[in-house]
């Protein structure tokens, strides 16, 4: 192969791969997020069937979710999991709980104070805060519309 | 038929995850957070609750799902409680996400050691 139809071949990878990764990439998320939802409802169904309170079904699935994604993170296997899957891994609950121990194990050397105690809400910080911002605003224009 | 539903709905939202950031390059804290304050609002609005009641898990497991607790607890609180709830509410209705997330965290953090890149 000459040096020019090398480049023109680059340009035509270059060209087609944005599209053809992103219908990959999001056929990744579409399974690993659908099935980590599936797993949560396996989970909801299962504390069902034992008799727990409806009121509290999702409580328990993304405590039970958390659980797994934490001991996930800490064996390693999350941010594997992350490499394939992208948003799959990110959007559902598990990527809440990974974006918690993550850091926390990450500056687990600079301390438990401002290491870990710190760090655990690099993420979950900016998350917790705009999630009640806007939950508040919410609950102002309830009150007043009700 | 629980589960397609939940497969298919999960999926899609993760999908939109994903669009957002080979699209846009936004990190994954800001689709977090983004996703977290989108569930909030349309929760607000009543546009969430058929989600769930459709794909259950599907809709509730996704961030969005987070925010609509939000947003369902905060409109739950202040009708039981009145307009203390709008102060109440919110941390309410995440407060066992929120706890089993930082305990699960420090806990990971005692055993576990960050691994070699």
């Amino acid at each position: 192969m000459n040096k020019k139809s090398k480049q023109e071949y680059q340009k035509m990878v270059e060209k087609a791969s944005p599209n053809s990764n992103l219908i990959l990439d999001c056929i990744k998320a579409f399974v690993i997020g659908g099935l980590i939802c599936c797993i949560g409802q396996v989970i909801t169904n299962l504390f069902e069937y034992y008799g727990f309170s409806q009121n509290d079904l999702g409580i328990y699935t993304s405590s039970v979710l958390i659980f797994i994604a934490s001991f996930m993170t800490g064996m390693g296997w999350y941010s594997k999991l992350g490499k394939f899957a992208g948003a799959g891994s990110v959007v559902p609950i598990t990527g809440f709980s990974n974006s918690i121990t993550s850091p926390a194990i990450e500056f687990k050397k600079e301390g438990y104070i401002l290491g870990v105690g710190a760090k655990i809400f690099i993420i979950a910080g900016p998350v917790i805060l705009y999630g009640i911002l806007t939950s508040m605003a919410v609950g102002i224009i309830y009150y007043i519309l009700k | 038929m629980d589960y397609l539903k939940a497969f298919i709905v999960g999926g899609l939202i993760c999908v939109i995850g994903q669009i957002l950031i080979d699209k846009t390059k936004l990190t994954s804290a800001r689709i977090l957070v983004l996703f977290v304050v989108s569930g909030c609002i349309l929760g607000g609005l009543g546009l969430y609750e058929p989600l769930v009641r459709f794909a259950n898990a599907g809709a509730t497991v996704p961030l969005p799902g987070f925010g609509y607790a939000l947003a369902k607890g905060v409109m739950n609180e202040i009708d039981t409680s009145g307009i203390t709830g709008i102060l109440t509410g919110g941390l309410k209705a995440s407060a066992a996400g929120i706890t089993v997330a930082i305990v699960c965290g420090f806990l990971a953090s005692l055993i576990f050691n960050p691994k070699e890149k």
